[in-house]
């Protein structure tokens, strides 16, 4: 009896443990951000009215809970600047995600392909850049794409143009600087799943009678399906949210939804609105992993 | 040929085959392997070999792992190209031609059944590839599942199956385009026992009814004696020996082949001299000359042989048997009671230990022979051959 009793206890602790983490570092943080959202801002240390007193007693919760509104929500939904910068955010974060698909895939697959000693070689390489700091990697790219910088130099010196280019600076700059900066979380993902395929239902499809091309886009691509929706949203979601590469790469012209929480929180001192524009954020990066997670549920039900 | 001729010599195995193009001069093979060699780097996979295969075969390519059965099989699926000789394909050379352009399908040993497909898409899949109208193949699916019994399962996924069903699904998308060989690589040896035993004889059912050509790879010579209308026997890269399985076993040509093909026991020896097919081979191991009617060889005196005799052709006896038979004295070291047979393991007075079975047509035995008795073993001359390689 008491044996059962404990070995409840000790399956409980193992189950809760990972249940305790997650309550304190993440729905406790949340919760947070949420009060400070719905908090007016206000010249104080903390810089927002009301503050909570745990042990204020029951007369103290009530004005504090009275004192919290969604204004701040409306202020962002009233002022364009925060819809298009949302808006702005999104697009940016698509078109990586595309670009990143595009020139993930073929170096995933040729690593899968590569010989089986090669390929953590390979590994190694993608990971490697992670060992310099992230915030160096994107400096350097001032150094590349900078009007007198090494990129406007070489072509300068080819003859392929006559005058250096504007890079630094455009979208242009942001879209390099973000694939580079995530293309490790693409390929990593890829080929993963491209490196369990078996290697036989290539054959097998060629021997059905399908040439290399359509072996490809019928099987090696539906299969590596879990990998790309892996890849993609491990890329789309950070990019959304991406501060220090439109920050250090971008012109004032390039808006994102990060640069603009940064500014509400250390220029403004608007911790409340900034606090709103995090929890947006959240909602729409939260939005399509759900439905892609439904979308998924359903495909198992009907495979049933 | 008329049957009612008495044959001279009566045949050899148990089946009487009427299908053996084979043995026509005027048949053309239906696939021809032309002094083919394959090398991977400094290891010969295939070794200068030539064979002949017949339309409507039922071929089977049999040896140990690593005999380069596997590699002979894809040579012809196309996956691997020749590294000198060709291989021919009714009549046309089969260089450079890609392995989706061949009229040959494929078995995988691992069913490569497509994951993410149902089972009536992966047996279309290969039909699709030809861009035959839908109707059509619907049809074709239809049909192939029917013959396979799996029509219930057409919208299961491969991983809702059991292995036999996989099997089935594997083999009936490898004949959805009407192949003109089918390759099958170790079709059964993903299934147990039972299974695979049913199996055998619904595979040659199958042949049977669609007349395709079957080229079987297996490590199994139960498997091949079963099925095949022809066994190669493959020994590092090159034929052992070509025959129908009562040959291979009554008439092996080579001590690898009479091992691998069932169990033997080879009785080493001299050649002492003969007359009219029958010959003495004195051997270290009968205390008398051993006498063998073996007729298609040509031996010298002293030359060395084997004296190679099936347990099953064996006599295993407490009594001496008469004078002038084949007779060894040994002890009884083991003995296997397997139900249908039982098997003796007797050692001789130098070591050697040679194996005798014994079907077990009675239920009752009276004084059944003991662990260390004393026995005599015996085989008729007709019971043996003469083995010089």
């Amino acid at each position: 009896m008491i044996e059962a009793l404990r070995a409840r206890a000790g399956r409980l602790a193992v189950i809760g443990l990972p249940y305790l983490w997650l309550a304190i570092f993440f729905l406790l943080p949340f919760a947070i951000v949420l009060k400070i959202s719905m908090s007016d801002p206000a010249t104080a240390q903390p810089p927002y009215r009301p503050v909570l007193d745990i042990f204020g007693g029951v007369a103290h919760w009530r004005d504090f809970l009275l004192a919290l509104d969604f204004e701040n929500f409306e202020t962002l939904w009233s002022d364009s600047l925060y819809v298009h910068a949302a808006l702005s955010s999104l697009r940016i974060a698509l078109v990586s995600t595309g670009l990143l698909l595009f020139v993930g895939y073929p170096i995933a697959y040729a690593m899968a392909r590569a010989a089986p000693g090669l390929r953590p070689l390979f590994v190694a390489m993608v990971i490697l850049p992670f060992w310099t700091s992230f915030l160096i990697r994107v400096y350097a790219w001032i150094g590349i794409l900078k009007p007198e910088g090494l990129l406007n130099q070489l072509l300068l010196w080819l003859d392929i143009i006559a005058a250096p280019l504007a890079i630094l600076n455009t979208p242009t700059a942001v879209y390099i600087g973000i694939v580079y900066a995530y293309l490790p979380f693409m390929i990593l993902p890829l080929y993963a799943s491209l490196e369990r395929q078996d290697p036989t239902l290539i054959e097998a499809a060629q021997d059905l009678g399908a040439p290399a091309w359509k072996a490809f886009l019928t099987i090696t691509v539906p299969l590596s399906m879990p990998g790309i929706v892996a890849g993609a949203l491990l890329c789309f979601i950070p990019i959304v949210g991406e501060f220090v590469v439109p920050d250090l790469l971008g012109g004032s012209e390039t808006l994102m939804i990060g640069r603009t929480l940064w500014s509400e929180f250390f220029s403004n001192r608007d911790w409340p609105l900034a606090s709103a524009v995090a929890i947006v954020l959240l909602i729409i990066i939260v939005i399509p992993i759900v439905v892609y997670r439904e979308l998924e549920a359903e495909r198992w039900e009907a495979a049933r | 040929m008329n049957a009612r001729v008495q044959p001279a010599r009566p045949a050899i195995g148990a089946v009487r085959r009427a299908f053996a193009p084979w043995n026509d001069p005027q048949a053309k093979p239906l696939i021809r392997f032309e002094n083919v060699t394959k090398r991977f780097g400094p290891t010969v996979a295939v070794d200068d070999l030539s064979l002949d295969i017949f339309e409507r075969e039922f071929f089977c390519l049999l040896g140990p792992s690593g005999c380069g059965k596997s590699t002979l099989m894809r040579l012809l699926a196309g996956f691997e190209q020749p590294t000198a000789g060709r291989v021919i394909l009714g009549g046309a050379d089969l260089a450079g031609v890609p392995p989706y352009r061949r009229p040959v399908n494929m078995m995988f040993q691992s069913y490569a059944l497509f994951p993410h497909m149902s089972v009536a898409k992966n047996v279309a899949y290969g039909l699709k590839q030809e861009s035959l109208p839908r109707g059509e193949i619907e049809r074709r699916v239809q049909e192939m599942l029917q013959l396979v019994q799996l029509e219930a399962l057409a919208n299961r996924r491969p991983d809702q199956l059991s292995g036999g069903q996989r099997q089935r699904v594997a083999l009936a998308r490898s004949l959805a385009k009407q192949p003109k060989v089918l390759l099958l690589d170790e079709p059964l040896a993903a299934l147990d026992k039972k299974l695979r035993e049913e199996t055998q004889f619904e595979l040659m059912d199958i042949q049977q009814r669609l007349g395709t050509t079957f080229l079987v790879v297996t490590h199994d010579q139960e498997e091949a004696m079963t099925m095949a209308d022809r066994i190669a026997v493959m020994d590092r890269g090159r034929l052992a020996q070509v025959a129908t399985p009562g040959d291979l076993y009554e008439q092996p040509q080579t001590r690898f082949v009479a091992e691998f093909v069932g169990d033997i026991n080879l009785l080493e020896g001299r050649v002492a001299g003969g007359e009219g097919g029958f010959w003495q081979i004195t051997s270290p191991l009968a205390p008398a000359p051993l006498t063998v009617h073996d007729p298609d060889e040509a031996l010298e005196t002293g030359q060395a042989v084997a004296v190679a005799v099936r347990p099953e052709k064996m006599t295993i006896s407490r009594d001496k048997p008469a004078a002038g038979g084949n007779a060894i004295e040994g002890e009884v070291w083991d003995i296997g009671y397997l139900g249908d047979w039982t098997v003796y393991r007797v050692k001789l007075g130098d070591g050697a230990i040679l194996r005798v079975s014994r079907a077990n047509a009675s239920r009752f035995v009276e004084q059944p022979i003991d662990w260390e008795e004393r026995v005599h073993l015996g085989f008729a001359p007709d019971a043996a051959i003469i083995l010089t390689r």
